[in-house]
C-alpha cells in the first residue's frame, strides 16, 4: 500500500471525524438550548445600541 | 447614525430588542479583505485564461479592463450601501430594505447558489490538484472523492467553529497565494536580469476580431468574481462603517493588481492557443520558467487559492441563508445562532450536503456557469438598488460609512456592462442562461403565491432608520 492510498483512507477518516463533530455538537446544542434563545437574533443590534447611547 | 429614536412611530420597524444570541462582532478590515479576495483569487489561478481562448491575448486584456471597471463599480456601490445596511445577508438585506420582498428573495437565492456552486467547483478543483500532484510523483488513478469531501468537511467544520478563526485562516492562505503571484512576476521580469518573457514573439492581434473580444468578456469576470462577498461579513465586523468600505476597496485594488500581473506573465510565457485551454495557467507559467522553487510556490498558491475561495463561499452562502431564515423568507429554523461559537450553524450544516452533491455528481463547467450567471443577475440588481437607495434615503437622511463618487455614473456603467456580459454569456451558454432565468421565475412564483404569507412583514425591518422619502 503506497502513501497515496494511505492518504485516501486518511482523507475519508478525517472527513468522518469533522462530520461527526458537527453532528454531535449540533445535537447537544439543540437539546441544551431552547429555539427561543437560539433564534433570538435580530439585525441592527449595533445600530440600536448606538441610537440608545445617543439618547442618553 | 442620525439622531433618531428607534422607538419612534416614524421608524420603519421594531427595535432589535430580545436578541439573546447574535453573530459575533470580531472582524476587522483585514478579515473583510481576506473574505473578498479569498473568494476571487482562484480566478487568477484558473478560469480567466478561457477568455484568451475566446479572443486571443489582447481580448483577454480588454476583458480584464472592462470587467475591472464593472467590479470597481460593484465595490463602490456595495461599500456605500452595505456600510449602511450592516447586516448578515449582504445584498439580500439591502434588497429587502430598499427594493422589496420579491427582489430580496431572488437576490438571496442568487447569493446562495452563486457561492454554493463556487464552493463545489473549488472542491472539485482541489481534488483535481491532489490527483495532479499524485500523478507527478508516479501514482496513477488516485481517487479524488475523499479529498473533495475532506475539503468541504474541513472548511465546514472551521466555519462552524467560529468566524474569527475561519477568516484568519483565509487571511493567511490568501496572502500567500497573492504573494506567490507577485514573486512570479518579479522573478520573470527583466528587472533582475535575463527574463524568460517573450511578449514580442507570442503576442498576436485579435484572431477572432471584435466578436472575440465580446465573447472574452464572459470569462473576464473570473478575474474579480466574488469581491461583492465582503458584504456578508457586515454583521460580524467590529466597525461596519469603516471596515466594510476599507476591506472591499482594498480588495478590488488587490485584484486589479493581481489580474494585471497574471495576464502579463502568462501571455509572455504561454502561446495563446495553449493558454486558452490551460487548466492551471499560473502553475503552467511557473513550470515554463524552469524554476522548481517557483513551480512549488505557484502549486501551493493554486491550492491555497482554491481552499480560500471554498472557505469564503461557505461563510457567505450560510450568512445569506441564515438571514433569509431569520426573516421567515425560508423556515425560521435556519435563523439560529450557535450559543458558543456565535455562527449560523444550522445554515452551515444544511448547505454541506448540497455542496457535496454538486461537487461529487455535477460536471464542473455546468456548476461554474450556474455560479457565474447567478452572480451576473446579482450585479444587475445592484445599480437599481443604489439608485433607489439614494432616492429613498438621500445623503443627509442616513449617515453612510462611505459615499461613492459620481453617482449615478457607476450605476449606469455597471448596468451597461452587465448588458454586454449577458450577450457574451448568451453566445457561449445561451441554453443555461435561459434555463436559469426560467428557474428563478418559477421560484419567484412559489414565493409570491405561497411562501410570502409566512414572512412577518413588520418584524423583518429592525434597522433604526427613518422612513424612506415619499412614504
Amino acid at each position: 500500500m503506497d502513501i497515496w492510498t494511505l492518504l485516501e483512507y486518511a482523507a475519508w477518516g478525517l472527513s468522518a471525524i469533522f462530520g461527526l463533530y458537527i453532528i454531535i455538537d449540533w445535537f447537544k446544542t439543540d437539546t441544551t438550548y431552547s429555539d427561543e434563545v437560539l433564534m433570538s437574533s435580530r439585525e441592527g443590534a449595533l445600530e440600536a445600541m448606538t441610537e440608545e447611547q445617543h439618547k442618553h | 447614525m442620525s439622531d433618531v429614536d428607534i422607538t419612534s412611530k416614524e421608524m420603519d420597524g421594531m427595535g432589535p430588542k430580545g436578541t439573546k444570541i447574535g453573530l459575533a462582532r470580531v472582524l476587522g478590515p483585514a478579515h473583510v479583505w481576506a473574505l473578498g479576495v479569498g473568494i476571487v483569487l482562484v480566478g487568477e489561478y484558473m478560469g480567466w485564461n478561457f477568455s484568451v481562448g475566446k479572443g486571443g491575448a489582447y481580448a483577454a486584456l480588454i476583458a480584464c479592463w472592462f470587467a475591472g471597471i464593472l467590479y470597481s463599480c460593484v465595490a463602490m456601490i456595495d461599500s456605500e450601501v452595505t456600510s449602511t445596511v450592516a447586516a448578515a445577508g449582504g445584498q439580500y438585506t439591502q434588497a429587502k430594505h430598499i427594493v422589496g420582498p420579491l427582489m430580496a428573495f431572488n437576490v438571496g437565492l442568487y447569493l446562495v447558489f452563486a457561492y454554493t456552486m463556487l464552493e463545489a467547483a473549488n472542491a472539485i478543483t482541489f481534488g483535481f490538484l491532489i490527483e495532479t500532484v499524485a500523478g507527478m510523483t508516479g501514482h496513477e488513478g488516485l481517487d479524488q472523492r475523499p479529498f473533495i469531501v475532506l475539503a468541504i468537511m474541513f472548511l465546514a467544520w472551521l466555519n462552524y467553529r467560529g468566524v474569527l478563526a475561519t477568516l484568519t485562516f483565509n487571511l493567511v492562505i490568501t496572502a500567500i497565494a497573492f504573494i506567490a503571484i507577485i514573486v512570479l512576476f518579479l522573478a520573470t521580469s527583466p528587472i533582475f536580469g535575463a527574463s524568460p518573457l517573450r511578449h514580442v514573439e507570442l503576442m498576436t492581434g485579435l484572431p477572432y476580431g471584435w466578436l472575440g473580444v465580446l465573447a472574452a468578456m464572459h470569462f473576464g469576470l473570473w478575474y474579480y468574481l466574488g469581491i461583492e462577498g465582503t458584504c456578508q461579513a457586515a454583521e460580524e465586523v467590529r466597525s461596519p462603517a469603516r471596515s466594510l468600505p476599507f476591506g472591499t476597496l482594498a480588495g478590488i485594488m488587490t485584484l486589479l493588481i493581481a489580474a494585471s500581473l497574471t495576464w502579463y506573465v502568462c501571455v509572455g510565457l504561454i502561446p495563446w492557443e495553449y493558454l486558452g485551454q490551460a487548466g492551471v495557467p499560473l502553475f503552467d507559467a511557473a513550470r515554463l520558467t524552469g524554476s522548481t522553487t517557483l513551480m512549488i510556490l505557484l502549486g501551493i498558491g493554486t491550492m491555497f487559492a482554491t481552499l480560500a475561495s471554498a472557505n469564503g463561499c461557505i461563510n457567505d452562502a450560510s450568512r445569506a441563508w441564515f438571514a433569509m431564515g431569520r426573516d421567515h423568507y425560508l423556515p425560521d429554523w435556519f435563523g439560529a445562532v450557535h450559543p458558543t461559537f456565535r455562527t449560523p450553524y444550522r445554515s452551515i450544516i444544511f448547505l454541506v450536503p448540497i455542496a457535496l452533491i454538486f461537487a461529487l455528481g455535477a460536471p464542473i463547467d455546468q456548476v461554474i456557469t450556474f455560479s457565474i450567471l447567478s452572480g451576473l443577475l446579482e450585479y444587475t440588481f445592484m445599480p437599481l438598488n443604489v439608485i433607489m437607495f439614494r432616492r429613498k434615503w438621500p445623503l443627509d437622511s442616513i449617515r453612510r460609512g462611505y459615499e461613492h463618487p459620481f453617482h449615478p455614473i457607476p450605476a449606469l456603467v455597471l448596468l451597461s456592462l452587465c448588458g454586454v456580459t449577458y450577450f457574451a454569456v448568451f453566445l457561449g451558454y445561451g441554453t443555461q442562461l435561459v434555463a436559469m432565468i426560467s428557474f428563478y421565475i418559477i421560484v419567484s412564483l412559489w414565493f409570491h403565491f405561497w411562501r410570502y404569507r409566512f414572512v412577518r412583514r413588520g418584524a423583518q425591518f429592525t434597522m433604526p432608520w427613518p422612513r424612506p422619502l415619499g412614504y
